[in-house]
């Protein structure tokens, strides 16, 4: 059997192997390499340095653990970069499993690394049932779509609420979504009809589907999938959990595209010695 | 000690949905068969605690008259098992239908339509000969895949070669979307195996 057969025959276990120590093997000795933040995530970043002490944000937060990795820390460096900025943060979600890691983020980095005060600088309004019809109500008033907040306190009192029931007084909306209801939902139902600025963020799957709605205008920024998040976190704080994985990230490509190539090479290494039709 | 038995939890199950990738096994079907049954009876529960509960119930309990409404087009819906009474349920499911593309249809023509038709419309006479060649391509690649959706005209002489053309860019976005998807499916392994050892054994 020659080296041509035996590759072709090879077990795809193998291949698994492969790629399960390319990727992990960066995890436990980092290479390194340079991250630079592409127009995207510039835009992305720059849109909240655009915002001002005291300005209010919509932060809709469209996902669930399936989509943790790629998205956890995109959330997390907005919330940073919120923080930075001293806006204050009204945060929905129109996905179910979303608020706890809502909660999680904000524990995490408002209240651990900025002393942020809920009610006063941020609150998490939970789930609300009813995808574009939610997104639509939201224009007409918060507070009708959510009386209370995802502990089932009522908002109206709650200081981060003062002068904010509707997009009118919304500055930005920033969006982590997962799928549908989503990003393109968001652009569709609110950026096109309330003419408010929206930046986000999305899985790498659904990235080239929002490409368009960026280089239109009707996204203000994009971040795709971990690499959209690592390129954030350079521009935040100069690193963060995206950021180390990408080394991992770039060497399971690196396997996977000299797969590919090898695979190509004895298609073509066939075809010439006439075996392959 | 709660977080070291669910991280243990965790982490055997993850093990077992790994094991698929040498074979399908006894291990891998349980780890399935138990995530799907915990998400659905979580969802159940979480939808009567999030949208039943606050939505309909609590309202009918206070004595809000309207809230019959929904509550009656809901019953209509099980009128599906009736053998003679499928015909109800056409009632709640045209509302909803109606109500959603109605929501969807403008949507998509303000959002998508009117605004990707204007954001093609573009100069390449900008003084930046990046943006002209970029534009210039995008144009080109946006009228091409569209001449190889019409089918009107059989795909011969220059319709066939612009058509040829749209296929290009055609395969060019599969390709890009196709890489995208691998990232992503890559970010899932990372995280997973950043989960084994790094919350659960604690070797990272």
């Amino acid at each position: 059997m020659d080296w041509k057969t035996r590759l072709e025959r090879l077990d795809r276990r193998i291949i698994f192997l492969v790629i399960f120590f390319a990727v992990l093997m960066p995890l436990f000795f980092p290479l390194g390499l340079s991250i630079t933040p592409g127009p995207e995530a510039t835009a992305f970043h720059a849109a909240i340095e655009a915002l001002q002490p005291g300005d209010a944000v919509y932060l809709a937060a469209d996902y669930d653990p399936g989509s943790l990795p790629e998205l956890q820390p995109m959330l997390e460096a907005a919330i940073e970069q919120l923080c930075k900025k001293d806006v204050r943060i009204i945060a929905g979600s129109l996905w179910p499993a979303c608020p706890p890691l809502v909660n999680r983020a904000f524990t995490q980095i408002a209240e651990g690394r900025f002393q942020k005060v809920y009610g006063t600088d941020y609150v998490n309004l939970g789930f609300k049932e009813g995808r574009e019809v939610v997104m639509n109500q939201l224009g007409q008033s918060i507070r009708g779509v959510y009386p209370v907040d995802s502990a089932g306190a009522p908002i109206g009192d709650m200081p981060v609420m003062s002068g904010v029931d509707s997009y009118a007084d919304i500055k930005l909306i920033v969006n982590v979504s997962a799928g549908y209801p989503g990003t393109k939902e968001w652009v569709q139902q609110v950026r096109s009809r309330y003419s408010i600025p929206i930046v986000a963020g999305c899985t790498a799957v659904s990235a080239p589907e929002y490409f368009p709605y960026f280089q239109s205008g009707q996204l203000s920024g994009l971040l795709g999938g971990l690499a959209g998040a690592a390129e954030y976190e350079v521009l935040v704080s100069g690193s963060g959990p995206a950021a180390k994985k990408m080394d991992a990230q770039s060497l399971g490509h690196i396997v996977i595209i000299g797969f590919i190539l090898l695979g190509n090479l004895i298609y073509f290494l066939r075809s010439r010695e006439g075996s392959v039709a | 000690m709660p977080e070291l038995v669910g991280n243990t939890l965790a982490g055997l199950l993850t093990l077992a949905i790994f094991s698929f990738l040498y074979k399908d096994n006894v291990v891998y079907k349980f780890a399935e068969h138990l995530f799907v049954g915990l998400a659905a009876g979580y969802y159940v529960a979480f939808q009567y605690r999030t949208v039943f509960q606050p939505n309909l119930w609590d309202r009918l309990v206070a004595g809000d008259i309207v809230s019959f409404i929904p509550l009656a087009l809901a019953i209509l819906l099980f009128t599906r098992m009736l053998p003679s009474g499928q015909w109800l349920s056409r009632w709640p499911m045209g509302a909803m239908i109606g109500a959603y593309a109605g929501l969807q249809l403008i949507g998509f023509l303000q959002g998508d339509l009117i605004a990707q038709v204007q954001a093609n419309i573009l100069s390449v006479n900008t003084g930046s000969w990046v943006t002209n060649v970029n534009n210039f391509l995008l144009i080109v690649g946006v009228l091409t895949t569209l001449v190889y959706f019409f089918f009107s005209t059989e795909h011969k002489g220059a319709v066939g070669a612009l058509s040829k053309a749209g296929i290009y860019f055609l395969m060019i976005s599969f390709g890009a979307s196709y890489g995208f998807t691998v990232m992503a499916r890559m970010s899932l392994l990372i995280g997973r195996l950043e989960f084994l050892f790094g919350d659960w054994l604690h070797l990272l």
